[in-house]
């Protein structure tokens, strides 16, 4: 069992094949996730990346498991704080199970070090990311707060 | 949202979920010591809260692991909180805990 680890879920009005596109499209991930763009060609054992707008990576890792458009795991380690970068290799597994007429989607983040500050970081992280991407698949706009890179992080 | 509404309403739930953010993924029998009720009184607590989606369970083997979902929160505060006001409110509810001298609800 991990140290840290939380299981997020949230329900999103849309298909799981329209959520698939929305986390795996760059184009459309910079919308919800701060002006970042998610960069792989999404098959296991290829790299991923999250790129932060200045041209910074932000996070990498390797796709460990790809099933579209159930579930896709990642490998996965911070790159731009050195002090997260040093705990290494944490480990995000992401579920879509349709529920109605909505999307389920879990997301789990697990790390083997105990007090994991990474984990703590995206803990707080994930609920608004994932809360502007349901408002950008239900309403076609995600919430301003999301749109843009911190300034001075 | 309204079953989020309904599920803080109560102190019990309340104390739940405060436990779990303290320490994530408990099983049932972890989450009925900690606190005074019987077991079948955490369970109806925690299938309201997961109605409500504020918690989140996982099977490790055979164990049933409970944990805290705050996005529902979010949703709540992205609906009513702009992002100007988000700082400052973050402000003053620190300003609050520094003053009472203390991290969680007392009630």
């Amino acid at each position: 069992m991990s140290a840290e680890k939380f299981v997020y879920v949230i329900y999103i009005r849309t298909t799981p094949e329209k959520l698939w596109e929305a986390l795996t499209s760059p184009a459309l991930a910079q919308s919800y996730w701060c002006g970042c763009r998610i960069e792989s060609v999404w098959e296991a054992g290829s790299p991923w990346r999250l790129m932060i707008p200045d041209g910074r990576v932000g996070d990498a890792g390797v796709i460990v498991e790809i099933d579209k458009p159930r579930r896709l795991v990642l490998r996965w380690r911070n790159e731009f704080i050195p002090e997260m970068r040093a705990e290494g290799v944490s480990r995000c597994t992401w579920e879509l199970e349709p529920a109605g007429d909505m999307v389920k989607l879990t997301i789990t983040h697990e790390s083997d070090k105990t007090g994991s500050k990474l984990i703590q970081s995206v803990s707080t992280g994930w609920p608004v990311i994932l809360s502007s991407l349901k408002s950008l698949l239900e309403t076609g706009d995600a919430l301003e707060a999301t749109k843009q890179w911190p300034k001075g992080v | 949202m309204a079953a989020v509404f309904r599920a803080l309403a109560d102190p019990a739930r309340r104390r739940l979920l405060d436990t779990l953010r303290a320490r994530n993924g408990q099983t049932l029998k972890e989450l009925s010591q900690g606190h005074d009720m019987t077991r079948q009184a955490v369970t109806k607590h925690l299938v309201i809260l997961e109605e409500a989606n504020l918690v989140t369970t996982q099977w490790s083997g055979r164990e049933k692991l409970h944990y805290l979902n705050p996005v529902p929160i979010q949703e709540i505060s992205d609906r009513w909180i702009s992002k100007y006001e988000r700082s400052r409110l973050r402000s003053l509810a620190d300003l609050k805990r520094h003053l009472e001298g203390h991290d969680e609800e007392k009630t």
